[in-house]
């Protein structure tokens, strides 16, 4: 008994090391929070799969074992009770009842017996009557006796609940691991390439598998993932989709995803063809499938891409595929793309305190840029210009690891909604042969600068120097020029100085750009302000990307896979089972109460004993017990 | 000698209603019928299950529990009075006076946030004078409470189908929602038993846990405007959250009810209050079947848990830590039930492990979504 509250307690405590210690993550996600030296005896642990390890496999089994042990000792002690009215009780016994009263009989030994029965019939007990010897007759009673049956329920019930368990779990596959007939893969190969030893057979009994079928695919096999690696679990029959649909709600969250499936297996004389969604599987061969994720199925994508630091405005057309690579540049600079996800929605609350309604922002893409060193840094990109306090930007976002959060660029629109204004500005502020033209006309437009050439060239000279030291690394390289030339005290002076200087040299070469381009030009407004200083901004942010390209989203051929879940559970309805003993079990040990009665009538001394017990002592039973008395008192006297 | 007429014979159910009892289940049934005619191309097999088994489950309830029907009717009265006044308008529950300040859903159930605390300063008021006036004035404050909270759910219900017929479902899927329904449950667990046992003094203890939750409530609704109802995600899209979720209410709630009698028992055993508290014997056994119900309930509620599982994830038991949690939880009180009926444990020990019990409860509750991710989609902070 003790042994049992202790199980429970390890049970629980195990449990807990389950849900505090994140499980099945990557396993290099581990090293970086724990180390490798921790890493190494956590893993030895089995802490990454607290619930397939092997001690805690062993815990259920102590706990399987010593319940089947306590049932098989306790249990016929509960049927005897059960069945028995223990009416071998001796006056004696009953007398050192705590609960029982002594009444005169008034009426005659039959009389008396006739109505005690017919109380206890009403009251719901059974009874039963024995002669004593000396002339006195013993009525036995009991109510509720079923309660005994409460315990045996339970605790079968844990037995059966537990062996569903366990066969449900991965039993098979750890004793041939051990036995080293199996083992796991963790490299990265081909589905077709996965060794014997890491495949199970379509007998294997019980499995929890995934599967993630591009749309306009199909597949016989699917993975289970186990600790870092996977096996691949064959199945007895080829899954296709055909379509995979996501429905939202107006406000864009999604309300459901669907898959339409179609089972092809020789046995079958038709294919069967039935759409899941989420919490309506479908059942085949003993296998559900479930609908269980989705992920992109190999969405195809049409890029421009710029180069930011290059002075000449023509965007290149790239072409590329979720999951497929492509190259940027070339010879030794040039930068692997890898296409790592495409999202069509993405519902992101863009209130700046957080308390707005979250809102669809159009699609993006997830991609990563690696050098020939094979660093890599990750970007995201969003296809639709999107709305920050109140203007629209085009929004990039770039960070060196997936511990970073992202870091954005934002490029601001321009009228007619597209990049190419901010594009063009950019041409012209990169190309050093436009500066004097832009320092001519901000000296012509300057009514400060008067009209003496010495001092015309000289303003001249230094709008062209700012440019320059601008181009090179926007606002942070006039700062850092500024602090090494300009003594402390004048910096703020020198600095709001060049600030407004380049302000006024963005909106000549916005222009430039505009004209360029046969397009209205810019007038001097609030609105006109607010562009120039984002453009400045992104301007200067640019050198902070990353690198040079900047991968415009332009179309997509939206493509999904979707995500699938397999499972065999065999235990599944032995756990059914044993759910409802429980229930049953349950609700009899607590709310059906044992209860016995005796009542020991005695001619000689013309009196009847009236003893009371039951096997839960509580308030119950006492009213119980002194309303009884009452009401049989009112009854013989 | 009074064979003749038996003065201990014990009436069954049915020969002890009256025609009231009936009226009452009728009226539950003509509005089931009612709700089905109009609703039914919302629901599926298992909801008009559902629906009907609840006009039974209601009925039974109410019979056994006079002032139970009572609430049930009031409940449906004032929600179909507060649903006529929306006219199909969402917007009119700011507009019309009686919406805005009285049964609008929100408005309801700041009324019900508001009259818990009121009961709660009376209870211990009561207490404090032993005025049994009080009390009975705590225990109408208490029931309007759970009145105005449950109208509130219902309204809510007819209104998240006001946004959008497709958004619209029972109002028990998210934190701020379950918030309210465990302050209900919590609350009519605890007038049962004040009614059964006929003692007010607890109504302050156990209205602690109940306004520990209403100002959760509160500050989710005026902080993170958690008030706004939200469509459903598609894991939660199933008949099985109409069950699954209620049946673990109840478990929380009869957990929550004994762990504040264990903290009265644990005063009243120090002393403290002890003229002014029930009997020892009575709050142990109290905590007792308290506990009961709750496992009875939390077992269910975690085989339901299970089935659906099974449904919408592919399995009836993932170590999700929603679930892990919901397991240590009722081992925790396996192991108190068997110290206690095995063992013959009671008195102070049993107390305080039923009092710890609540914390456990309350992380598993709470905590886990808070600190743990998994599977359970619904309420994160
Ligand atoms: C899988 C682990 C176990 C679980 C979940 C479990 C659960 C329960 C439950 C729920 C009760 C009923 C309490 C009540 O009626 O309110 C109970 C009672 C009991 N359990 Fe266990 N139990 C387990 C293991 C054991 C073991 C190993 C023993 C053997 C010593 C045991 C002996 C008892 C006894 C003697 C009772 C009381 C029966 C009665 O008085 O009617 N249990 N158990």
């Amino acid at each position: 008994m003790r042994f049992a509250v202790s199980l429970l307690s390890i049970l629980g405590i195990a449990s807990v090391v389950g849900t505090v210690l994140k499980q099945n993550e990557p396993y290099e996600n581990y090293i970086i929070k724990f180390g490798q030296f921790w890493f190494g005896l956590f893993e030895q642990l089995g802490l990454y799969d607290v619930y397939h390890s092997s001690w805690f496999l062993v815990i259920l089994l102590f706990l399987i074992v010593s319940t089947s042990l306590c049932v098989y000792r306790n249990g016929p002690l509960m049927i005897k009770e059960w069945r028995t009215f223990k009416e071998h009780a001796s006056e004696k016994s009953l007398n050192a009842f705590s609960h029982q009263a002594t009444f005169d009989m008034t009426s005659g030994l039959n009389v008396t017996k006739q109505q005690l029965m017919q109380f206890l019939q009403a009251k719901g007990f059974q009874y039963k009557s024995v002669v004593h010897a000396d002339g006195g007759e013993l009525i036995a009673a009991k109510a509720g006796t079923h309660q005994r049956w409460g315990y045996i329920f339970t605790h079968t019930a844990m037995v059966i609940i537990l062996l569903g368990g366990v066969l449900d779990g991965n039993l098979p596959f750890k004793v041939q691991e051990m036995l080293g007939h199996k083992r796991i893969e963790t490299l990265d190969i081909p589905e077709s390439q996965v060794p014997e030893a890491s495949r199970l057979s379509t007998s294997n009994p019980s499995f929890r598998a995934n599967m993630t079928l591009p749309e306009g695919t199909s597949d016989h096999v699917a993975f289970v993932r186990v600790r870092d690696g996977y096996l691949v679990q064959e199945l007895p029959f080829t899954v296709a989709l055909k379509d995979f649909r996501i429905e939202h709600y107006a406000t864009g969250q999604p309300k459901s995803f669907e898959s339409d499936l179609v089972i092809i297996d020789p046995d079958l004389k038709e294919p069967i063809t039935k759409t899941i969604s989420v919490n309506h599987p479908l059942l085949y061969k003993g296998i559900a499938i479930y609908q269980s994720d989705f992920q992109d199925g190999g969405t195809a994508l049409d890029f421009n891409v710029w180069n930011l630091f290059a002075p000449d405005n023509q965007p290149q057309p790239l072409a590329g595929a979720i999951f497929g690579k492509g190259t940027l540049g070339e010879g030794d600079d040039a930068l692997t793309v890898e296409y790592n996800d495409f999202r069509k929605f993405n519902i992101i609350n863009m209130s700046p305190d957080g308390k707005g309604k979250p809102h669809n922002v159009g699609p993006n893409i997830t991609y990563k840029l690696r050098d020939n060193k094979g660093q890599a840094i990750e970007y995201v990109t969003y296809m639709q210009p999107m709305q920050i306090d109140g203007k629209h930007y085009f929004v990039a976002g770039m960070r060196q690891t997936v511990q970073d959060e992202f870091r954005y660029l934002r490029i601001p629109i321009d009228d007619e909604l597209s990049i190419n204004g901010f594009m063009n500005f950019r041409a012209i502020m990169l190309d050093a042969a436009k500066y004097p033209e832009i320092a001519r006309k901000i000296a012509r437009n300057s009514l400060d600068v008067g009209k003496d050439p010495a001092v015309v060239k000289q303003f001249e000279n230094s709008v062209v120097q700012l440019l320059t030291i601008f181009a090179q690394g926007g606002y942070s390289q006039v700062a850092q020029i500024i602090e090494k030339n300009v003594p402390e005290k004048e910096r703020e002076v020198v600095a709001s100085t060049y600030i407004k200087m380049v302000r006024v040299a963005a909106y000549e070469a916005y222009n430039m750009g505009l004209a360029a381009n046969k397009k209205p030009l810019l007038v001097s407004d609030a609105k006109t302000e607010a562009l120039l200083r984002d453009s400045l901004n992104s301007f200067s942010d640019m050198f902070f990307y990353g690198s040079p390209y900047f991968l415009q989203l332009e179309q997509f051929e939206h493509k999904e896979a979707s995500g699938l879940q397999l499972t065999k559970s065999p235990g599944q309805k032995w756990v059914y089972l044993g759910s409802v003993l429980l229930v049953l079990g349950i609700f009899s040990m607590m709310y059906i109460r044992e209860r016995r009665i005796w009542l020991l009538l005695k001619p000689d001394a013309n009196q009847v004993l009236f003893a009371m017990a039951s096997n839960r002592k509580n308030l119950d039973f006492e009213q119980e017990f002194n309303v009884y008395r009452e009401q049989l008192k009112g009854l013989l006297t | 000698m009074n064979s003749n007429s038996p003065d201990y014979q014990q009436k069954t159910l049915l020969q002890r209603l009256n025609w009231q009892d009936w009226l009452y289940a009728l009226v539950l049934a003509a509005g089931a019928v009612f709700a089905y005619t109009r609703y039914a191309q919302y629901m599926d097999i298992y909801e008009v299950g559902f629906l009907f088994g609840a006009t039974a489950v209601f009925s039974y309830l109410g019979w056994q529990w006079k002032r139970l029907s009572i609430l049930v009717l009031g409940i449906g009265a004032v929600s179909v009075f507060s649903i006529n006044l929306y006219q199909g308008e969402q917007a009119r529950a700011t507009q019309v006076f009686l919406l805005k300040y009285l049964i609008s859903s929100q408005s309801a159930i700041m009324w019900m946030n508001v009259l818990f605390v009121l009961a709660m300063a009376t209870y211990w008021f009561a207490l404090y004078k032993r005025s049994e006036f009080t009390g009975k004035v705590a225990t109408a404050l208490t029931w309007s409470a759970t009145l105005f909270g449950f109208v509130g759910l219902m309204v809510r219900w007819y209104e998240s189908y006001l946004i959008a017929p497709d958004v619209g479902h029972i109002p028990i899927s998210n934190l701020y929602e379950v918030f309210v329904l465990f302050c209900l449950i919590t609350a009519l667990l605890y007038l049962h038993y004040e009614q059964r046992l006929n003692t007010k003094q607890l109504g302050g203890f156990v209205l602690l846990v109940v306004n520990a939750a209403v100002g959760f409530i509160l500050w989710y609704t005026f902080d993170r405007q958690a008030h706004n109802i939200q469509p459903l995600v598609p894991a939660l899209q199933s008949y099985w959250m109409k069950i699954h979720v209620p049946a673990n209410f109840v478990g929380y709630g009869a957990f929550s009810l004994a762990a504040m009698v264990a903290s009265a028992y644990l005063l009243a055993n120090k002393g403290v209050l002890a003229s002014r508290l029930p009997e020892l014997d009575v709050l142990d056994d109290l905590m007792y079947k308290s506990i009961a119900v709750g496992f009875a309930f939390f077992t269910i509620a975690t085989i339901l848990g299970a089935m659906w599982a099974a449904e919408a994830w592919g399995g009836y038991w993932s170590w999700d830590p929603k679930e892990t949690w919901a397991l240590i939880v009722w081992l925790n009180y396996a192991a108190w039930l068997h110290l206690r009926m095995v063992k013959g444990f009671r008195g102070p020990v049993l107390a305080w492990w039923a009092l710890i019990g609540l914390i456990v409860t309350t992380f598993a509750f709470l905590g886990v979504n808070m600190f743990l991710s998994g599977l359970h989609s619904y309420g994160t902070l």
